[in-house]
């Protein structure tokens, strides 16, 4: 007789898989990365009235130890450089959340001589918000989509066949 | 004191190495040779009645059709609360200024970033780099005739015109 029919109620059945999405997706660290208005909104929405905290995110100071990037602002093409170096210092997996117009396409500087027209140029994207600035409300409906995400993601099978990250930039899928 | 009497006390000093007084929309601003321009600003900044204090700005413009390169100082005295813009020329082909950084420590950044964006070298300056764009940037965009690069570091900086884009 197995456990599962001897004590019911003390046991829950799982994947692998679930088991770890629903790790990483209950304690996505962002790192504190602010690049023009927006990044006021991501405060907001790390603050006591839309409270990131709820969902076990919490801001790191360092990429080291950061599991989501929230591109918050404008991204010039001097600030592009380094924000591929920090997200190359993100340890796998890592995620990345491009906030408002200007992260998405520019925004209303897209024809600037130094802006870069949208993030995705530099890093892979997984989840978009789009408003000038995003309100909290729309952030954190970003990030419940991104926690959605992760929960489909299939790591064991995945790692058999074509590793899914560390792949060149563009490359992930 | 009024600009008429700004512009009297220069042209006293230094006659005609400091041009007419011209009328402007907010302020009056005179035109001042380059070569003098660190004496005008001392002057400015220490004679007893003038005692500008203060550079509040220090921006330049382009101008390809006049072959010259602007520079504009905009000063401000505490002390006396009055103000005057001066202006100075400098060949566009290759525009050299004196640096005042030595009258007003807060030229520094202000030269750096005409420097950077107008390519007005300010001889004498203890540290003209590029201060807003990368190091490595080509051209000065506030140029007339500044033409974008293709791309940088490989980052395309080729943007599609929103009015020829088609919706599906
Ligand atoms: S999208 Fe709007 S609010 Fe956000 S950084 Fe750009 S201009 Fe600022």
């Amino acid at each position: 007789m197995s456990l599962i029919n001897s004590a019911p109620e003390m046991v829950l059945t799982s994947t692998v898989d679930q088991v770890l999405n629903w790790t990483r997706k209950s304690s996505l660290w962002y790192m504190l990365f602010g690049l023009a208005c927006c990044a006021i909104e991501m405060m907001h929405t790390g603050g006591p009235r839309a409270d990131l905290d709820r969902f076990g995110m919490a801001p790191r100071a360092t990429p080291r130890v950061s599991d989501l990037m929230i591109i918050a602002g404008t991204l010039t093409l001097k600030m592009a450089l380094r924000t591929r170096v920090l997200y190359e210092q993100m340890p796998d997996p890592k995620y990345v959340v491009s906030m408002g117009s200007c992260s998405n396409c520019g925004g209303l500087f897209q024809y600037a001589y130094s802006v870069c027209d949208g993030v995705d140029k530099v890093i892979p994207v997984d989840v978009y918000v789009p408003g000038c600035p995003p309100r909290p409300e729309a952030l954190t409906e970003g990030l419940i989509m991104l926690q959605k995400k992760i929960m489909q993601e299939k790591w064991i099978t995945r790692s058999s066949d074509t590793p899914r990250l560390g792949g060149p930039v563009g490359e992930r899928a | 004191m009024d600009s008429t009497g700004i512009h009297a006390a220069l042209r006293g000093r230094f006659d005609t190495a400091v041009g007419e007084l011209a009328p402007g929309p907010f302020e009056a601003s005179i035109e001042v040779d380059a070569s003098v321009i660190e004496a005008v600003c001392t002057f400015l900044r220490d004679e007893e009645g003038l005692e500008f204090a203060n550079l509040s700005n220090l921006s330049g413009a382009d101008y390809p059709e006049l072959e010259r390169i602007q520079a504009v100082y905009s000063l401000f005295s505490y002390k006396q609360r009055h103000s005057i813009t001066l202006r100075v020329n400098a060949d566009r082909a290759a525009p050299v200024i004196p640096t005042v950084e030595a009258v007003w420590p807060a030229a520094n950044w202000l030269e750096r970033e005409i420097f950077d964006l107008l390519g007005v070298e300010f001889s004498g300056h203890c540290d003209l780099r590029r201060i807003l764009l990368p190091e490595d940037w080509v051209g000065y965009p506030l140029r007339k005739d500044y033409e974008e690069q293709p791309d940088y570091h490989g980052i395309s900086t080729v943007r599609e015109s929103l009015l020829t884009m088609k919706r599906d």
